[in-house]
Parts: structure tokens; C-alpha cells; sequence
């Protein structure tokens, strides 16, 4: 696979450089530890913080939704790597207005263990307040029974959303707290792969699928999906992916959702888009509302191709908080 | 036998070496169970502590410093899982080492038992989980019951490593119930853990140290 990149080795460091280079008014480094990233203004006295983080590999996600009404703060690991617990302690001691740090990250075993050591660590050195939600949207990594055990994908963004929002209307530790694991369990998200992407380091794909092959369910990095089969047209493909969430997401007529058609990596917006579309006429047809859509390459894999539909159903608190404002380097909403 | 601090920095340096050449290795395995970068990943870790044997660790001659600033170095420069779970062992293998310029018979087993204990501790895995655990829980087993009867340790740890190449084989009947790759089910029959495997391979560097200063 062709990059556009130097020394392997240094793609991260490098990629952080001109992040906080190009956007001086959004975002700084921290002195502290180089993998530490917060806004460029400092965070309001009383306001609870929000810490997220991850691996690299996912941009926009996580560095882009740092700024107004999302997240004050972000530790950035390695490609496809949580990162480790001192990026994560550097930005909550700044981002900490003495409310507390809501951290906000995806299950998996790495991300568990480095920021729940960076809890431990936040409140035995410096006496900080932490909670944490684990996000869990992926309906194809578990089955529902299972629930704790599914990977958080796309659906991270929402509850950054969510919590990031609240945060910034002033509510409270316990409240932000609230708000983020609501979000998390009134939303599900469905993915199809259609083309690995290769590590930068190894060069090697991370998968195989044949030409006229796709995966659904296939996770963020890689990891196999439910099945494998000869791929099918947009309107079917969504078609599957949306019957999934409703199986296991009931939803009546007449309820409001925030829908998000995320692309992988590669996969253009106009194949977002047709997928879009389809999914407005099937929630349409059940009398759903979309209160709110967001198309686009919000959550990827490298240069992975295929896409995922989120699905958040939405109260009138979620919905007041769907809405508010942001200003991040990567994601504005007005 | 006693190792030195020197020594201990020698099999340091060995497993730097190891890693360079297992990475592919390392890296094709974690393809069939997970985002194939499991050699990318211990890569990362060793360099980082190369660079602190070079540097800070050139002249420390307490061998308890050396495991805590080994397991830290790596814990920094990677995060992921393995970084908290090797940062543990070497932290808490590091109090057997305390304050010591060489290292005892007795030291040594109590090393790698806290190494062990640390990991399984920390990652909450089982035997039979498809993890590292595999390799590292039937060594420790092993070490144990043998120094009790031998109280030598190269004999004792010479069939732990043994011990542990059983176990890293047996991963490969192994459903995976931990961490990314729990989620192939069946999928993940046949291969070995990619975890597993490098566990073994440090276990092994460690004997081979061991073994090169006995003829020397």
C-alpha cells in the first residue's frame, strides 16, 4: 500500500506536529508529554473536564474532537494502540477545574487497563475526581447478552457529543457522567468492510476479502466480522445493517434519532451519501425522526474501505444536547 | 548462580535483539487473530528501553532500578495491553531485585514468580484464555515446583521455558476469550497466540542468557 509518509517509526509524532501546528487557535501540545493534547484556551474554572482518547488510525478521531463543546482533552496512542496511562495523567492535571475528569473511551483491554491505571494514578497524585464511561455501540462484536464485552466504534463520537455538550451547559460531575452513559446505551452502530488498510510500520494488509467480497460487522481494526459474503448494492447493504440496530435496539414509531453514515477511510462520500438516503427512506417508512444527520469520515481505520450507521435515539435532554454548538479543528457545528 | 547487574542489562539487550528478529514472525500471527501488529508493538517497547540501556541505565548497577525503569520505559512507549501487563512484571519482579547489584538463586525464581503473578494479576486472564498466560502461567507452575526440590534455578527455570513452549503450542486449540480476537470465535482455532508467543520467547532469551554466562 502506497503512504505518503517518512520514517514509519515516527508517523505519529509527526501527524501531531502539524495537527498543532495548523490549528494553533483550537489545539496545544503539552509540554508535559508529547502525546497530551488540549484546547488551545484553557478550560473554564468550575467546568467538569472530558478526557478522550485511543489509538491513532482513526482520524478524526479522537485528537479532532478536541475544542468547544466536545472534549477538553485527548491522549493519543500509538496506531491502533491505546495510549499509555502518562498522556492521559498530563492532560487530566491540566484539564481538571477542580469538577472532576469524565473519561470516555472505547472497550477494549488495552484502553481499560491504561486508563483505569491513569484514574488511579490522577487521584492518588494530584487527589482529581475521575469517572469513566466505556463506549459499546458495536451491535456486531456481541451478542446482546454480551453486551459489556462490545467494542466501542463510530458511536464514540455521540457520546463525546453528549458529554462534551453537557460539560459546556455547566452540568454537573455526576451529571456528565450521566449523560455520556445514555447516550452510549440509546445508540448502536452496524458496520460493513469492504477493503483492508495496511499499517504504516508493516505495510501488510490487515485483513483479506476478496474483490467482490464484504464483511459485515468487521471491526475498526480489522478484527473479523459476523460474515463474509459477495457484496451487495448500497440499498441492501443498509437495508442489513439498519435491521440489525432495530433487532436489537427496538424503536416505536414516532421517536426522535441523530443518524451518523460513517465512512472507514476510503470510501467517498457519494457511496455515504446513497447510503444515507436509504437510510432516511427506511426510518421514513417505520415514522422515525431524524432529528439530526451527520455524513462523513468521523471515525476511521487508515485508508479501510466501507462504512457504519449510528443510530441514537434521542429524548428531549439528548436531543437539547445533539444540538448545542462546537468548535473543534476537525468538527464544527453551528 | 548469580547474575549481575551487567547480566541482567546482557539479556535486556538480547531480547532487543530477539524482537528485531521474530517481528514478521510476530506480526503474521497477530494478522489471523487480531490487527497484526503485535511485532510492530513489542518493536516499539524494546527500542525504547535499547535507547534507556544506552542512556540512563548505562552505568546503574542496582538491578531493581533496572527492572523498574525497563517496565516503565516499555508501559510509556507502547500503552496498548501488553504495556501494562509486562510494566507490571517488571515492577513487580523489581522487589526482588531492590537495592541488589547481583542476584541470587533465591532472587531470581522470586523474579519471575512476581513477574508472572504481576501479569496474571493485572490482566485478569486464565489458562486456556489464548494469552500470554499460557506460556507464562504453566512456567511459573513449573519453576516453582522444581526450585523446591532443586532450589538451583537454571535447572529449575531450564524446565519452566520448557513448560512454557507447551503451553504457547497448546494456544493453538485455543478459542480465543480475551481482549480483540475473543470476538472471532472458531476463527481463532489454529493459530498460535500471537501473546503467547513473544511470553515464550523472553522466557527463552532469559535461559539462553543464563546458559552463555555458565560457559564463559
Amino acid at each position: 500500500m502506497k503512504k505518503l509518509i517518512n520514517n514509519p517509526r515516527y508517523v505519529v509524532e509527526e501527524m501531531i506536529e502539524g495537527y498543532v501546528l495548523a490549528h494553533p487557535n483550537h489545539v496545544r501540545q503539552l509540554s508535559e508529554n508529547a502525546r497530551s493534547i488540549v484546547t488551545a484556551k484553557e478550560t473554564r474554572e468550575g467546568k467538569v473536564g472530558v478526557l478522550i482518547g485511543g489509538g491513532s488510525g482513526h482520524e478524526p478521531a479522537f485528537m479532532g474532537y478536541v475544542g468547544d463543546g466536545m472534549a477538553d482533552g485527548v491522549a493519543v496512542g500509538n496506531i491502533f494502540a491505546s495510549p499509555p496511562p502518562d498522556p492521559i495523567l498530563e492532560a487530566t492535571k491540566v484539564i481538571d477545574k477542580g469538577e472532576g475528569v469524565v473519561y470516555i473511551y472505547g472497550n477494549y483491554a488495552g484502553d481499560l487497563m491504561n486508563f483505569s491505571m491513569a484514574a488511579e494514578l490522577a487521584d492518588l497524585e494530584s487527589g482529581i475526581k475521575v469517572g469513566s464511561v466505556i463506549v459499546t455501540d458495536d451491535v456486531a462484536s456481541a451478542p446482546k447478552d454480551e453486551m459489556e464485552k462490545r467494542r466501542g466504534i463510530a458511536g464514540e463520537f455521540f457520546v463525546t457529543k453528549a458529554a462534551g455538550a453537557a460539560a459546556d451547559k455547566g452540568f454537573g460531575f455526576d451529571d456528565v457522567v450521566r449523560i455520556a452513559q445514555k447516550a452510549n446505551d440509546s445508540m448502536r452502530t452496524m458496520g460493513v468492510g469492504l477493503t483492508p488498510c495496511s499499517l504504516p510500520q508493516t505495510g501488510k494488509p490487515s485483513f483479506e476479502l476478496e474483490e467482490n467480497e464484504m464483511e459485515i460487522g468487521l471491526g475498526h481494526h480489522g478484527e473479523p466480522g459476523l460474515e463474509k459474503g459477495e457484496l451487495q448494492p448500497a440499498d441492501q447493504v443498509v437495508d442489513r445493517l439498519v435491521r440489525d440496530i432495530f433487532a436489537d435496539m427496538p424503536i416505536e414509531s414516532g421517536e426522535k434519532v441523530a443518524v451518523l453514515v460513517n465512512g472507514l477511510g476510503s470510501t467517498t462520500r457519494m457511496e455515504l451519501y446513497i447510503m444515507f438516503r436509504r437510510v432516511k427512506h427506511l426510518l421514513n417508512e417505520k415514522g422515525i425522526v431524524i432529528h439530526r444527520s451527520y455524513v462523513g469520515d468521523y471515525s476511521t481505520s487508515l485508508e479501510m474501505g466501507g462504512a457504519s450507521i449510528t443510530i441514537m435515539k434521542l429524548d428531549d435532554e439528548l436531543a437539547e444536547l445533539v444540538d448545542h454548538p462546537a468548535d473543534c479543528a476537525m468538527y464544527t457545528q453551528k | 548462580m548469580k547474575m549481575t547487574a551487567d547480566e541482567l542489562k546482557n539479556f535486556l539487550m538480547n531480547v532487543v535483539t530477539m524482537i528485531e528478529e521474530q517481528k514478521e514472525y510476530l506480526c503474521e500471527l497477530d494478522r489471523k487473530l487480531g490487527d497484526g501488529d503485535h511485532g510492530v508493538t513489542m518493536s516499539i517497547g524494546w527500542q525504547a528501553i535499547n535507547d534507556k540501556l544506552n542512556d540512563e541505565l548505562k552505568y546503574e548497577q542496582d538491578c531493581g532500578k533496572i527492572a523498574i525503569m525497563t517496565g516503565r520505559t516499555f508501559l510509556s512507549a507502547v500503552g496498548s495491553s501488553v504495556g501494562p501487563l509486562y510494566a507490571t512484571g517488571f515492577m513487580r519482579g523489581a522487589k526482588a531485585f531492590q537495592g541488589k547489584t547481583e542476584v541470587n538463586d533465591v532472587e531470581l525464581k522470586d523474579f519471575w514468580v512476581a513477574f508472572v503473578e504481576g501479569i496474571k494479576e493485572r490482566g485478569k486472564a486464565e489458562v486456556g484464555d489464548k494469552t500470554m498466560v499460557d506460556s507464562l502461567q504453566p512456567a511459573l507452575e513449573t519453576l516453582q515446583a522444581s526450585f523446591d526440590k532443586s532450589n538451583n534455578f537454571v535447572v529449575s527455570f531450564t524446565e519452566a521455558v520448557a513448560s512454557a513452549y507447551q503451553g504457547m503450542e497448546s494456544t493453538k486449540d485455543m478459542l480465543s476469550k480475551r481482549g480483540r480476537s475473543s470476538r472471532l470465535g472458531e476463527r481463532s482455532l489454529g493459530t498460535i497466540d500471537p501473546g503467547a508467543a513473544s511470553a515464550y520467547l523472553i522466557l527463552e532469551t532469559f535461559l539462553k542468557t543464563m546458559n552463555a554466562k555458565k560457559v564463559v
